[in-house]
């Protein structure tokens, strides 16, 4: 789960990382009385949005006046900010974030990230902050300092000073750095985090250490315990069809293609996304329907699919384990009745109780097109199409 | 032989008292697993199914003399069920539970580290379908019938496309020693190269077909090993051709987030270690076929 900038600066405050002082704002005018509020003389305005790359999208502009800050906040606000991390609609801009401009005399990056290899907390650093860390990766690759942390010791004292000097820090810098990696170190540990960013990281003209941005993402699996996280979550930031499709216990990507997709088990709707492109076709989405799934389940998926407005044929394809081929099988009949279906569908059951399964969807009368195989199923979703439009180029 | 489970493993489960757990430990007594008692916290004393629940694992060990443990305890305390069953002496946990939080994995596999190798537990899972040696045994939760038995061992992250690849040998005739869901968290007990290197050292598996999918270097782990390391042949699919950078596909681990981690890179990384890679999902049944005929020519 994502959270906005201020949000993650507001916590990791709270930890000990110094912070520039800044204020919040939902409308243009907010943003302005923020500024006059902070005082000063130049002051960043930042789109809060759950992307980066946002400074390259507009998003970020250094204001001289607070009357320059109402009316940049003014093209914000309400906008779709699209980033090369979003997709084609991008991100609705709701709160803008003011903040008091920093004289940055070092940019440095700074990362905790959750290491598959160790199965440990990360600290990736450099450097050379400012750039994208895939960039940075690309072009520098060995500015790049990386730190693995002991579970159970922690983030030790001497293994944050060493990162501080390995990145060139000096004087009263190397303790900041010590306080701001522990204060990440625990932040991460103590809140389930899966990723604590810094990116800038900056010494300031006066030799202070101060988090320009912060990016923070948590373990959706550890919401349970972390309810004052679980309140941050923004709903204006995440794909509606997604989080309606999760809210009803199902596992739901939009993608861009046509053929939509009702499958159990993630690693089978991916193969099943897989044999349709290889196949010619283009799948609309990924959904996984989980175990156990009852006949309002797969009705529910359906609507779900449909949502997508391109969809011009639904594949159904069950191998049961934990599920049950005759509750899919009911679910497809009533989806076909409640839904109102007017575009083809092609079912494929198999495992347990696929007999019942079978049986239910032949005596439904219902025009469903039955396959035997994952790739019968996927050759019958791409002939059952409407023509496709031939591309000009093709011509 | 078979690896990890056979008709004399003395197979408890942790939770057992639950819905889902009685519903699994009937199925797999039915198709003879040795089911030896159960653990559910508080309810010690009673019987199900005709087994003793235990309040404890070190009690399930002591007294019904288990040795492999099936958990299916809810996300927020199955981090300490595993723990739980390692400290009693347990060898082999399967934990299927889905969404177990990734630190709560960390420090079980730390914590599993304090053992020492003669008493250490192999966890399998979370996130897992189980493990079964068709006709002597299982522990999870997938449908045994659609299993051969027979000496081709697989590994896989996901259940149902490791069912998958079971029915379209079983279509064939090709059977299975032993099959092993290693589950789809980022973070999890066994990986493809540890269950590797159980197949190879297996008489009675003579090819393995192991499934990955996108996210994590275990498959690239899995590729050197079985290069360096493996007699016997291995064929792979890899899912997720067609998942977009950066999403997460279902399984928590199923992301791209670094180099090597999309399907075409651990294609081209299986493919230069010399493992046949099943040109795409409908046909990792036939790849196996192809290399089992090949195999047995040469």
């Amino acid at each position: 789960m994502d959270i906005h900038e201020y949000q993650a600066k507001e916590i990791l405050a709270r930890f000990g990382v110094q912070v520039p002082r800044g204020g919040l704002a939902y409308s243009p005018e907010q943003a302005g009385y923020r500024a006059r509020e902070l005082g000063g003389n130049a002051w960043v305005v930042k789109a809060q949005i759950h992307s980066g790359g946002r400074g390259a999208a507009g998003g970020v502009k250094l204001c001289k006046t607070p009357d320059e800050v109402h009316a940049f906040a003014a093209t914000l606000f309400g906008r779709q900010l699209v980033t090369k991390q979003t997709d084609a609609n991008g991100k609705g801009v709701y709160r803008v974030w003011v903040e008091g401009a920093s004289d940055i005399a070092r940019e440095l990056y700074l990362g905790f990230v959750l290491d598959r290899k160790s199965e440990r907390i990360m600290i990736v650093a450099s450097a050379h902050g400012g750039m994208e860390i895939e960039d940075l990766a690309d072009k520098d690759p060995a500015s790049l300092c990386r730190m693995t942390i002991d579970p159970a010791a922690g983030l030790s004292e001497f293994q944050a000073r060493e990162l501080a000097f390995q990145l060139g820090l000096k004087g009263g810098q190397i303790a900041q750095m010590v306080t701001t990696l522990r204060a990440c170190y625990r932040a991460y540990r103590d809140l389930d985090a899966v990723m604590v960013e810094i990116n800038p990281l900056v010494v300031t003209g006066a030799g202070d250490l101060v988090a320009l941005d912060a990016k923070m993402s948590f373990d959706a699996n550890a919401l349970f315990r972390q309810s004052q996280i679980a309140e941050l979550r923004d709903r204006s930031q995440e794909d509606p069809r997604e989080s309606t499709a999760c809210d009803h216990g199902l596992s739901y990507v939009g993608l861009d293609g046509d053929i939509g997709c009702i499958i159990n088990g993630a690693g089978l709707a991916m193969a099943t996304m897989d044999m349709i492109k290889l196949a010619g076709g283009e799948p609309a989405n990924f959904l996984d329907i989980g175990g156990g799934a009852s006949p309002e389940r797969v009705v529910r998926a359906f609507r779900t699919v449909l949502a997508h407005g391109d969809v011009s044929v639904v594949l159904v394809n069950i191998f049961a384990g934990i599920n049950r081929c005759d509750w899919v099988a009911q679910g497809v009949v009533q989806a076909y009745k409640e839904v109102g279906l007017t575009i083809p569908v092609v079912v494929r059951l198999a495992g347990t109780n696929v007999e019942a399964g079978k049986a239910i969807i032949k005596a439904s009368g219902l025009p469903l097109i039955s396959a035997d195989s994952l790739a019968e199923a996927a050759a019958a979703a791409i002939a059952a199409r409407p023509p496709q439009p031939v591309a000009p180029h093709a011509a | 032989m078979a690896i990890l489970i056979t008709e004399q493993t003395r197979v408890i489960v942790q939770g057992m008292s639950g819905r889902i757990g009685a519903f699994h430990a009937a199925d797999m007594i039915r198709h003879g697993t040795n089911v030896v008692g159960g653990v559910t916290p508080g309810k010690g004393g009673e019987t199900l199914l005709d087994r003793p629940i235990f309040n404890t694992v070190r009690e399930a060990v002591a007294q019904a003399g288990a040795e492999a443990s099936l958990i299916f305890v809810p996300p927020p305390f199955a981090a300490d069920a595993i723990m739980e069953a390692a400290d009693a002496g347990i060898r082999t946990a399967v934990c299927v539970t889905d969404g177990i939080p990734s630190q709560d994995m960390m420090r079980v596999k730390r914590f599993l580290r304090r053992y020492p190798a003669e008493r250490k537990l192999r966890l399998i899972g979370p996130n897992c379908a189980g493990i079964i040696s068709p006709g002597k045994g299982f522990m999870g939760i997938m449908p045994p019938h659609i299993y051969l038995a027979g000496r081709v061992g697989i590994v896989g992250r996901s259940g149902t496309l490791g069912y998958e690849a079971a029915a379209q040998m079983q279509a064939l005739g090709i059977g299975v020693s032993t099959s092993v869901g290693i589950g789809g968290d980022p973070i999890n007990g066994s990986s493809f190269r540890d269950i590797l290197e159980l197949f190879e050292a297996d008489p009675e598996t003579d090819a393995v077909m192991m499934i990955g999918e996108i996210g994590g270097p275990q498959e690239a782990e899995a590729a050197a090993y079985s290069r360096d390391h493996m007699s016997k042949p291995v064929v792979a699919y890899i899912a997720g051709l067609s998942a977009p950078k950066g999403r997460k596909m279902g399984h928590a681990g199923a992301i791209v987030s670094a180099f090597g981690e999309s399907a075409q890179e651990k294609v081209e990384i299986l493919a230069a270690a010399g493992i046949t890679v099943a040109p795409n999902p409908s046909a990792m049944g036939q790849t196996m076929a192809m290399v089992l005929a090949r195999h047995q020519a040469a």
